[in-house]
Protein backbone atom coordinates (compact mmCIF):
# COMPACT_ATOMS: atom_id res chain seq x y z
CA UNK A 1 0.00 0.00 0.00
CA UNK A 2 3.10 2.42 1.31
CA UNK A 3 5.44 0.46 -0.56
CA UNK A 4 5.85 3.31 -3.38
CA UNK A 5 5.98 5.78 -1.37
CA UNK A 6 8.95 8.05 -2.55
CA UNK A 7 10.84 10.19 -0.50
CA UNK A 8 12.78 11.43 -3.14
CA UNK A 9 9.84 13.69 -4.67
CA UNK A 10 9.24 15.27 -1.55
CA UNK A 11 13.17 16.13 -1.28
CA UNK A 12 13.23 17.63 -4.54
CA UNK A 13 9.94 19.47 -3.91
CA UNK A 14 11.18 21.11 -0.53
CA UNK A 15 12.49 24.31 -1.82
CA UNK A 16 9.22 24.90 -3.83
CA UNK A 17 6.86 24.04 -1.44
CA UNK A 18 9.01 25.92 1.44
CA UNK A 19 8.73 29.24 -1.13
CA UNK A 20 4.84 28.15 -0.93
CA UNK A 21 4.69 27.79 2.92
CA UNK A 22 5.98 31.29 3.18
CA UNK A 23 3.26 32.99 1.26
CA UNK A 24 0.74 31.05 3.31
CA UNK A 25 2.55 32.40 6.43
CA UNK A 26 2.43 36.18 5.06
CA UNK A 27 -1.21 35.81 4.05
CA UNK A 28 -2.09 34.60 6.93
CA UNK A 29 -0.30 37.32 9.16
CA UNK A 30 -1.32 40.00 7.38
CA UNK A 31 -5.16 38.69 6.81
CA UNK A 32 -4.85 38.22 10.74
CA UNK A 33 -3.75 41.94 11.50
CA UNK A 34 -6.46 43.46 9.01
CA UNK A 35 -9.01 41.61 10.41
CA UNK A 36 -8.44 42.05 13.45
CA UNK A 37 -7.99 45.80 13.40
CA UNK A 38 -11.24 45.45 11.87
CA UNK A 39 -13.19 43.33 13.45
CA UNK A 40 -12.53 45.59 16.61
CA UNK A 41 -13.48 48.51 14.59
CA UNK A 42 -17.08 46.63 13.84
CA UNK A 43 -17.26 45.12 17.24
CA UNK A 44 -17.42 48.66 18.71
CA UNK A 45 -20.14 49.72 15.86
CA UNK A 46 -22.07 46.86 16.81
CA UNK A 47 -22.42 48.28 20.51
CA UNK A 48 -22.50 51.86 19.75
CA UNK A 49 -26.07 52.97 21.11
CA UNK A 50 -26.27 55.11 17.73
CA UNK A 51 -28.48 52.72 15.96
CA UNK A 52 -27.21 53.56 12.47
CA UNK A 53 -24.09 52.38 12.91
CA UNK A 54 -24.89 49.10 15.35
CA UNK A 55 -27.20 48.45 12.11
CA UNK A 56 -24.87 48.91 9.49
CA UNK A 57 -22.17 46.87 11.56
CA UNK A 58 -24.62 44.10 12.26
CA UNK A 59 -25.82 43.87 8.85
CA UNK A 60 -22.24 44.02 7.58
CA UNK A 61 -21.06 40.79 9.76
CA UNK A 62 -24.59 38.84 8.72
CA UNK A 63 -24.33 39.45 5.01
CA UNK A 64 -20.47 38.24 5.01
CA UNK A 65 -21.38 35.06 7.32
CA UNK A 66 -23.73 34.01 5.07
CA UNK A 67 -21.54 33.73 2.12
CA UNK A 68 -19.09 30.97 1.23
CA UNK A 69 -15.18 32.66 1.54
CA UNK A 70 -14.75 30.99 -2.21
CA UNK A 71 -17.59 33.58 -4.02
CA UNK A 72 -15.99 36.41 -1.76
CA UNK A 73 -12.45 35.41 -2.94
CA UNK A 74 -13.93 35.42 -6.61
CA UNK A 75 -15.70 38.75 -5.73
CA UNK A 76 -12.94 40.55 -4.84
CA UNK A 77 -10.67 39.05 -7.54
CA UNK A 78 -12.85 40.19 -10.26
CA UNK A 79 -14.03 43.47 -8.34
CA UNK A 80 -10.75 45.09 -6.60
CA UNK A 81 -9.17 45.24 -10.28
CA UNK A 82 -12.24 46.95 -12.00
CA UNK A 83 -13.22 49.56 -8.93
CA UNK A 84 -9.59 50.49 -8.81
CA UNK A 85 -9.23 50.86 -12.40
CA UNK A 86 -5.94 48.96 -12.38
CA UNK A 87 -4.31 45.79 -11.84
CA UNK A 88 -3.35 45.03 -8.54
CA UNK A 89 -2.21 41.05 -8.46
CA UNK A 90 -3.69 38.18 -7.20
CA UNK A 91 -1.76 38.80 -3.98
CA UNK A 92 -3.57 41.85 -3.00
CA UNK A 93 -7.22 41.15 -3.93
CA UNK A 94 -7.10 38.06 -1.96
CA UNK A 95 -5.45 39.77 1.04
CA UNK A 96 -8.65 42.53 0.52
CA UNK A 97 -11.11 39.47 0.35
CA UNK A 98 -9.37 37.67 3.43
CA UNK A 99 -9.75 40.93 5.48
CA UNK A 100 -13.08 41.93 4.90
CA UNK A 101 -14.51 38.37 4.95
CA UNK A 102 -12.44 37.70 8.18
CA UNK A 103 -13.67 40.76 9.89
CA UNK A 104 -16.89 39.50 10.37
CA UNK A 105 -15.85 36.34 12.21
CA UNK A 106 -13.57 38.29 14.47
CA UNK A 107 -16.19 40.46 15.55
CA UNK A 108 -18.24 38.52 16.83
CA UNK A 109 -15.63 37.09 19.11
CA UNK A 110 -14.34 40.53 20.31
CA UNK A 111 -18.03 42.01 20.59
CA UNK A 112 -18.31 38.54 22.88
CA UNK A 113 -15.01 39.34 24.45
CA UNK A 114 -16.20 42.88 25.09
CA UNK A 115 -19.45 41.87 26.69
CA UNK A 116 -17.86 39.47 29.23
CA UNK A 117 -16.05 42.41 30.87
CA UNK A 118 -19.24 43.42 33.42
CA UNK A 119 -20.98 46.38 33.15
CA UNK A 120 -20.23 47.48 36.37
CA UNK A 121 -16.90 48.45 35.27
CA UNK A 122 -17.77 50.92 32.90
CA UNK A 123 -19.85 52.59 35.52
CA UNK A 124 -16.86 52.55 38.06
CA UNK A 125 -14.65 54.44 34.72
CA UNK A 126 -17.37 56.67 34.05
CA UNK A 127 -17.32 57.46 38.28
CA UNK A 128 -13.85 57.89 38.11
CA UNK A 129 -14.47 60.57 35.61
CA UNK A 130 -12.95 58.80 32.39
CA UNK A 131 -14.65 59.46 29.27
CA UNK A 132 -16.14 56.39 26.82
CA UNK A 133 -13.25 56.51 24.90
CA UNK A 134 -10.58 55.81 27.76
CA UNK A 135 -13.10 53.29 29.68
CA UNK A 136 -12.70 51.27 26.48
CA UNK A 137 -9.44 51.92 25.68
CA UNK A 138 -7.85 51.23 29.28
CA UNK A 139 -10.40 48.80 31.66
CA UNK A 140 -12.50 47.33 29.38
CA UNK A 141 -10.40 46.12 25.85
CA UNK A 142 -7.41 44.58 27.60
CA UNK A 143 -9.50 42.70 29.80
CA UNK A 144 -11.81 41.61 26.73
CA UNK A 145 -8.35 40.79 24.92
CA UNK A 146 -7.11 38.82 27.62
CA UNK A 147 -10.20 36.71 27.48
CA UNK A 148 -10.71 36.36 23.97
CA UNK A 149 -7.52 35.48 23.31
CA UNK A 150 -7.64 31.72 23.00
CA UNK A 151 -11.02 32.21 20.69
CA UNK A 152 -8.71 34.40 18.60
CA UNK A 153 -6.04 32.29 18.40
CA UNK A 154 -8.62 29.37 17.23
CA UNK A 155 -10.32 31.71 14.99
CA UNK A 156 -6.51 32.46 13.25
CA UNK A 157 -5.54 28.52 12.71
CA UNK A 158 -9.18 28.52 11.05
CA UNK A 159 -7.91 31.37 8.85
CA UNK A 160 -4.61 29.57 8.23
CA UNK A 161 -6.61 27.04 7.31
CA UNK A 162 -8.46 28.88 4.70
CA UNK A 163 -5.90 30.09 3.03
CA UNK A 164 -5.43 27.09 1.42
CA UNK A 165 -8.63 28.57 -1.13
CA UNK A 166 -6.64 30.89 -2.94
CA UNK A 167 -5.91 27.61 -4.60
CA UNK A 168 -9.01 28.33 -6.81
CA UNK A 169 -7.15 31.72 -8.28
CA UNK A 170 -4.04 29.93 -8.97
CA UNK A 171 -1.95 32.04 -6.42
CA UNK A 172 0.85 29.89 -5.27
CA UNK A 173 0.55 29.24 -1.89
CA UNK A 174 1.68 26.16 0.24
CA UNK A 175 -0.99 23.76 -0.99
CA UNK A 176 -1.53 25.21 -4.77
CA UNK A 177 2.40 24.29 -5.09
CA UNK A 178 1.77 20.72 -3.58
CA UNK A 179 -0.74 20.46 -6.16
CA UNK A 180 1.69 22.02 -8.81
CA UNK A 181 4.39 19.68 -8.22
CA UNK A 182 2.20 16.59 -7.77
CA UNK A 183 1.05 17.23 -11.16
CA UNK A 184 4.48 17.32 -12.24
CA UNK A 185 5.73 15.08 -11.18
CA UNK A 186 2.73 12.84 -10.90
CA UNK A 187 3.02 11.66 -7.87
CA UNK A 188 -0.45 13.00 -5.41
CA UNK A 189 -0.30 10.33 -3.27
CA UNK A 190 3.19 11.56 -1.07
CA UNK A 191 2.64 15.52 -2.08
CA UNK A 192 -0.79 15.48 -0.66
CA UNK A 193 0.01 13.38 2.50
CA UNK A 194 3.03 15.23 2.87
CA UNK A 195 0.88 18.94 2.69
CA UNK A 196 -1.83 17.26 5.26
CA UNK A 197 0.65 16.36 8.21
CA UNK A 198 2.28 19.46 7.58
CA UNK A 199 -1.21 21.27 8.04
CA UNK A 200 -1.90 19.07 10.58
CA UNK A 201 1.40 19.32 12.73
CA UNK A 202 0.92 23.37 12.61
CA UNK A 203 -2.52 23.54 13.31
CA UNK A 204 -2.81 21.16 16.33
CA UNK A 205 0.17 22.71 17.92
CA UNK A 206 -1.65 26.05 17.69
CA UNK A 207 -5.02 24.47 18.66
CA UNK A 208 -3.15 22.99 22.07
CA UNK A 209 -1.86 26.06 22.97
CA UNK A 210 -5.27 27.94 22.67
CA UNK A 211 -5.97 25.23 25.14
CA UNK A 212 -3.05 26.40 27.18
CA UNK A 213 -3.80 29.80 27.04
CA UNK A 214 -7.50 29.19 28.11
CA UNK A 215 -6.27 27.74 30.90
CA UNK A 216 -3.73 30.02 32.31
CA UNK A 217 -4.39 33.22 31.06
CA UNK A 218 -8.25 33.63 31.10
CA UNK A 219 -9.42 35.81 33.89
CA UNK B 1 -15.28 52.86 -13.44
CA UNK B 2 -17.16 52.06 -17.01
CA UNK B 3 -19.34 48.71 -16.86
CA UNK B 4 -21.54 47.43 -19.15
CA UNK B 5 -24.72 46.84 -16.67
CA UNK B 6 -26.89 43.88 -17.87
CA UNK B 7 -29.16 42.05 -15.56
CA UNK B 8 -31.26 40.87 -18.42
CA UNK B 9 -28.32 38.54 -18.73
CA UNK B 10 -29.91 36.02 -15.49
CA UNK B 11 -32.82 35.58 -17.17
CA UNK B 12 -31.23 34.31 -20.66
CA UNK B 13 -30.60 31.15 -21.46
CA UNK B 14 -28.95 29.44 -20.60
CA UNK B 15 -27.21 31.18 -18.46
CA UNK B 16 -31.16 31.24 -15.88
CA UNK B 17 -30.86 27.31 -16.14
CA UNK B 18 -27.06 26.80 -15.46
CA UNK B 19 -27.78 29.23 -12.27
CA UNK B 20 -30.71 26.63 -10.95
CA UNK B 21 -28.21 23.80 -11.60
CA UNK B 22 -25.93 24.81 -10.01
CA UNK B 23 -28.26 25.56 -6.56
CA UNK B 24 -29.55 22.36 -7.18
CA UNK B 25 -26.22 20.93 -6.80
CA UNK B 26 -25.46 22.82 -3.85
CA UNK B 27 -28.38 21.96 -1.76
CA UNK B 28 -27.92 18.56 -2.77
CA UNK B 29 -24.42 17.98 -1.91
CA UNK B 30 -25.23 20.00 1.35
CA UNK B 31 -27.51 17.77 2.52
CA UNK B 32 -26.43 14.66 2.41
CA UNK B 33 -22.80 15.61 3.62
CA UNK B 34 -25.36 16.94 6.53
CA UNK B 35 -26.92 13.75 7.21
CA UNK B 36 -23.35 11.98 7.41
CA UNK B 37 -21.79 14.54 9.33
CA UNK B 38 -25.24 14.90 11.51
CA UNK B 39 -25.32 10.82 12.22
CA UNK B 40 -21.26 10.18 12.38
CA UNK B 41 -20.68 13.49 14.93
CA UNK B 42 -23.11 12.01 17.02
CA UNK B 43 -21.15 8.80 17.36
CA UNK B 44 -18.25 10.27 17.76
CA UNK B 45 -19.66 12.90 20.32
CA UNK B 46 -21.13 10.26 22.64
CA UNK B 47 -17.86 8.59 22.45
CA UNK B 48 -15.79 11.57 24.16
CA UNK B 49 -18.51 11.63 27.12
CA UNK B 50 -18.54 7.69 27.69
CA UNK B 51 -16.56 7.30 30.63
CA UNK B 52 -13.99 4.86 29.48
CA UNK B 53 -10.31 5.88 28.19
CA UNK B 54 -10.77 4.06 25.04
CA UNK B 55 -13.91 5.26 23.15
CA UNK B 56 -12.47 8.68 23.97
CA UNK B 57 -9.13 8.46 22.98
CA UNK B 58 -11.18 7.34 19.36
CA UNK B 59 -13.38 10.27 19.63
CA UNK B 60 -10.93 13.00 20.51
CA UNK B 61 -7.86 11.46 17.66
CA UNK B 62 -11.22 11.40 15.37
CA UNK B 63 -12.35 14.97 16.25
CA UNK B 64 -8.29 16.57 16.60
CA UNK B 65 -7.41 14.57 13.02
CA UNK B 66 -10.55 16.16 11.12
CA UNK B 67 -9.82 19.63 12.79
CA UNK B 68 -6.81 20.29 11.93
CA UNK B 69 -6.43 19.45 8.59
CA UNK B 70 -7.84 22.22 5.77
CA UNK B 71 -10.69 20.96 4.27
CA UNK B 72 -9.76 21.54 0.95
CA UNK B 73 -6.25 18.63 1.44
CA UNK B 74 -8.91 16.48 2.80
CA UNK B 75 -10.63 16.89 -0.24
CA UNK B 76 -7.62 16.31 -2.51
CA UNK B 77 -6.82 13.31 -0.52
CA UNK B 78 -9.83 11.46 -0.64
CA UNK B 79 -9.85 12.06 -4.42
CA UNK B 80 -6.67 11.69 -5.32
CA UNK B 81 -5.18 9.87 -2.57
CA UNK B 82 -7.70 7.54 -1.26
CA UNK B 83 -8.04 5.34 -4.54
CA UNK B 84 -4.52 4.77 -4.63
CA UNK B 85 -4.14 3.71 -1.38
CA UNK B 86 -6.90 1.32 -0.87
CA UNK B 87 -6.51 -2.54 -2.35
CA UNK B 88 -6.36 -2.26 -5.85
CA UNK B 89 -10.61 -3.46 -6.39
CA UNK B 90 -11.71 -0.76 -4.68
CA UNK B 91 -9.20 1.83 -5.73
CA UNK B 92 -10.44 1.26 -9.42
CA UNK B 93 -14.46 0.89 -8.37
CA UNK B 94 -13.14 4.61 -6.51
CA UNK B 95 -12.22 5.40 -10.28
CA UNK B 96 -14.07 3.64 -12.51
CA UNK B 97 -16.91 2.06 -11.40
CA UNK B 98 -18.38 4.83 -9.23
CA UNK B 99 -21.30 7.07 -10.62
CA UNK B 100 -20.62 11.03 -10.44
CA UNK B 101 -17.24 10.12 -8.70
CA UNK B 102 -16.68 13.97 -7.67
CA UNK B 103 -20.09 14.19 -6.35
CA UNK B 104 -20.05 11.31 -3.77
CA UNK B 105 -16.43 12.22 -2.94
CA UNK B 106 -17.37 16.05 -2.20
CA UNK B 107 -20.12 14.71 -0.26
CA UNK B 108 -18.47 12.09 2.19
CA UNK B 109 -15.32 14.39 2.74
CA UNK B 110 -17.70 17.29 3.74
CA UNK B 111 -19.61 14.57 6.24
CA UNK B 112 -16.46 13.53 7.85
CA UNK B 113 -15.39 17.26 8.29
CA UNK B 114 -18.40 18.61 9.49
CA UNK B 115 -19.08 15.69 11.49
CA UNK B 116 -16.21 16.33 13.98
CA UNK B 117 -17.61 19.80 14.16
CA UNK B 118 -20.91 18.02 14.81
CA UNK B 119 -19.44 15.52 17.41
CA UNK B 120 -17.97 19.02 19.61
CA UNK B 121 -21.41 20.37 20.00
CA UNK B 122 -22.92 16.81 21.25
CA UNK B 123 -20.75 17.14 23.39
CA UNK B 124 -20.95 20.02 24.71
CA UNK B 125 -24.61 19.56 24.83
CA UNK B 126 -24.54 16.71 26.83
CA UNK B 127 -21.72 18.05 29.18
CA UNK B 128 -24.46 20.92 29.53
CA UNK B 129 -27.21 18.24 31.04
CA UNK B 130 -26.31 18.52 34.95
CA UNK B 131 -24.98 15.00 36.22
CA UNK B 132 -28.17 14.46 38.19
CA UNK B 133 -29.83 13.47 34.91
CA UNK B 134 -27.51 10.48 34.19
CA UNK B 135 -27.09 9.44 37.98
CA UNK B 136 -31.10 9.54 38.16
CA UNK B 137 -31.39 7.01 34.77
CA UNK B 138 -29.21 5.18 36.02
CA UNK B 139 -30.77 4.65 39.35
CA UNK B 140 -33.87 4.38 37.68
CA UNK B 141 -32.10 0.84 36.28
CA UNK B 142 -31.65 1.91 32.71
CA UNK B 143 -28.88 0.59 30.74
CA UNK B 144 -26.12 2.79 29.52
CA UNK B 145 -27.58 2.78 26.12
CA UNK B 146 -30.84 3.83 27.46
CA UNK B 147 -29.29 6.54 28.92
CA UNK B 148 -28.08 7.86 26.12
CA UNK B 149 -31.02 6.98 24.40
CA UNK B 150 -33.90 8.54 26.55
CA UNK B 151 -32.46 11.04 28.28
CA UNK B 152 -29.28 12.79 27.58
CA UNK B 153 -29.94 12.93 24.19
CA UNK B 154 -32.86 13.94 23.08
CA UNK B 155 -32.21 17.02 25.60
CA UNK B 156 -28.85 17.68 24.36
CA UNK B 157 -30.23 17.85 20.86
CA UNK B 158 -32.41 20.21 22.06
CA UNK B 159 -29.71 22.60 23.82
CA UNK B 160 -27.57 22.95 20.86
CA UNK B 161 -30.22 23.76 17.79
CA UNK B 162 -28.39 26.99 17.70
CA UNK B 163 -24.61 25.99 17.41
CA UNK B 164 -26.09 22.83 14.96
CA UNK B 165 -27.90 25.41 12.18
CA UNK B 166 -24.67 27.10 12.05
CA UNK B 167 -23.28 24.11 11.07
CA UNK B 168 -25.47 23.49 8.80
CA UNK B 169 -24.86 26.63 7.33
CA UNK B 170 -20.91 25.96 7.30
CA UNK B 171 -21.52 22.25 5.35
CA UNK B 172 -23.76 24.47 2.64
CA UNK B 173 -21.11 27.39 2.30
CA UNK B 174 -18.45 24.94 2.57
CA UNK B 175 -20.05 22.60 -0.37
CA UNK B 176 -18.66 25.60 -2.21
CA UNK B 177 -15.05 23.77 -2.34
CA UNK B 178 -16.42 20.72 -4.12
CA UNK B 179 -15.70 22.84 -7.64
CA UNK B 180 -12.00 22.45 -7.07
CA UNK B 181 -12.57 18.68 -8.30
CA UNK B 182 -15.61 19.42 -10.42
CA UNK B 183 -18.97 19.60 -9.02
CA UNK B 184 -20.41 22.26 -11.27
CA UNK B 185 -22.21 23.76 -7.98
CA UNK B 186 -23.67 27.46 -7.63
CA UNK B 187 -20.13 29.55 -6.86
CA UNK B 188 -18.82 27.36 -10.08
CA UNK B 189 -21.81 28.53 -12.05
CA UNK B 190 -21.72 31.80 -11.49
CA UNK B 191 -17.85 32.12 -11.85
CA UNK B 192 -18.48 30.17 -15.19
CA UNK B 193 -21.34 32.93 -16.07
CA UNK B 194 -18.45 35.33 -15.25
CA UNK B 195 -16.01 33.54 -17.73
CA UNK B 196 -18.41 33.31 -20.78
CA UNK B 197 -19.77 37.05 -20.51
CA UNK B 198 -17.90 38.91 -18.81
CA UNK B 199 -20.85 40.23 -16.44
CA UNK B 200 -19.17 39.55 -13.13
CA UNK B 201 -21.65 41.43 -11.10
CA UNK B 202 -24.43 39.66 -12.43
CA UNK B 203 -23.45 36.54 -12.06
CA UNK B 204 -21.61 36.82 -8.52
CA UNK B 205 -24.33 38.74 -6.80
CA UNK B 206 -26.90 36.11 -7.99
CA UNK B 207 -25.18 33.49 -6.60
CA UNK B 208 -24.65 35.60 -3.55
CA UNK B 209 -28.54 36.65 -3.22
CA UNK B 210 -29.16 32.41 -3.11
CA UNK B 211 -26.64 32.08 -0.69
CA UNK B 212 -27.74 34.38 1.54
CA UNK B 213 -31.51 33.80 1.47
CA UNK B 214 -30.91 30.21 2.31
CA UNK B 215 -28.64 31.61 4.92
CA UNK B 216 -32.01 33.50 6.37
CA UNK B 217 -34.54 30.90 5.55
CA UNK B 218 -32.64 28.48 7.83
CA UNK B 219 -32.01 30.65 10.46
CA UNK B 220 -35.48 31.90 10.60
CA UNK B 221 -36.96 28.41 10.75
CA UNK B 222 -34.51 27.16 13.23
CA UNK B 223 -35.31 30.02 15.24
CA UNK B 224 -38.86 28.91 15.51
CA UNK B 225 -37.71 25.47 16.20
CA UNK B 226 -35.75 26.26 18.65
CA UNK B 227 -38.22 28.44 20.54
CA UNK B 228 -41.08 25.40 20.36
CA UNK B 229 -38.26 23.11 21.74
CA UNK B 230 -36.82 24.52 24.54
CA UNK B 231 -36.78 23.05 27.76
CA UNK B 232 -38.32 25.29 30.00
CA UNK B 233 -35.83 26.29 32.51
CA UNK B 234 -32.90 25.74 30.59
CA UNK B 235 -30.41 27.96 28.27
CA UNK B 236 -29.46 27.03 25.00
CA UNK B 237 -25.89 27.22 23.94
CA UNK B 238 -25.43 30.08 21.72
CA UNK B 239 -24.38 30.13 18.38
CA UNK B 240 -20.74 30.91 18.19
Amino acid sequence: MFGGFDYAVLERALPLLWQGMLFTLQLTGLAICGGVFFGTLLALMRLSPFRPVSFFAASYVNFFRSLPLILVIFWFYFLVPKMLGWPIGGFYSVLIAFVMFEAAYYCEIIRAGIQSVTRAQVHAGSALGLTYGQTMRLIILPQAFRNMLPVLLTQSIIMFQDTSLVYVVGLKDFLTTADLIANRDNRPVELFIFAAVVYFVLCLIGSTSARRLQRTYAI
Amino acid sequence: MNYKWDWGILLQEPYFGWIWAGFGWTCAVAILAWMIALSLGSVIGVLRTIPHPLPRAIGTAYVELFRNIPLLVQLFLWYFVVPEVVPREAGMFLKRGLPMPEFWTAVVCLGFYHGARVAEQVRSGIGAIRDGQRQAALAMGLTTTQVYRYVLLPVSYRIIIPPLTSDFLGVFKNSSLALTIGVIELTARSRQIEEYTFQGFEAFAAATVLYSLVTFAVMTLMHVTERRTRIPGMISLEAK
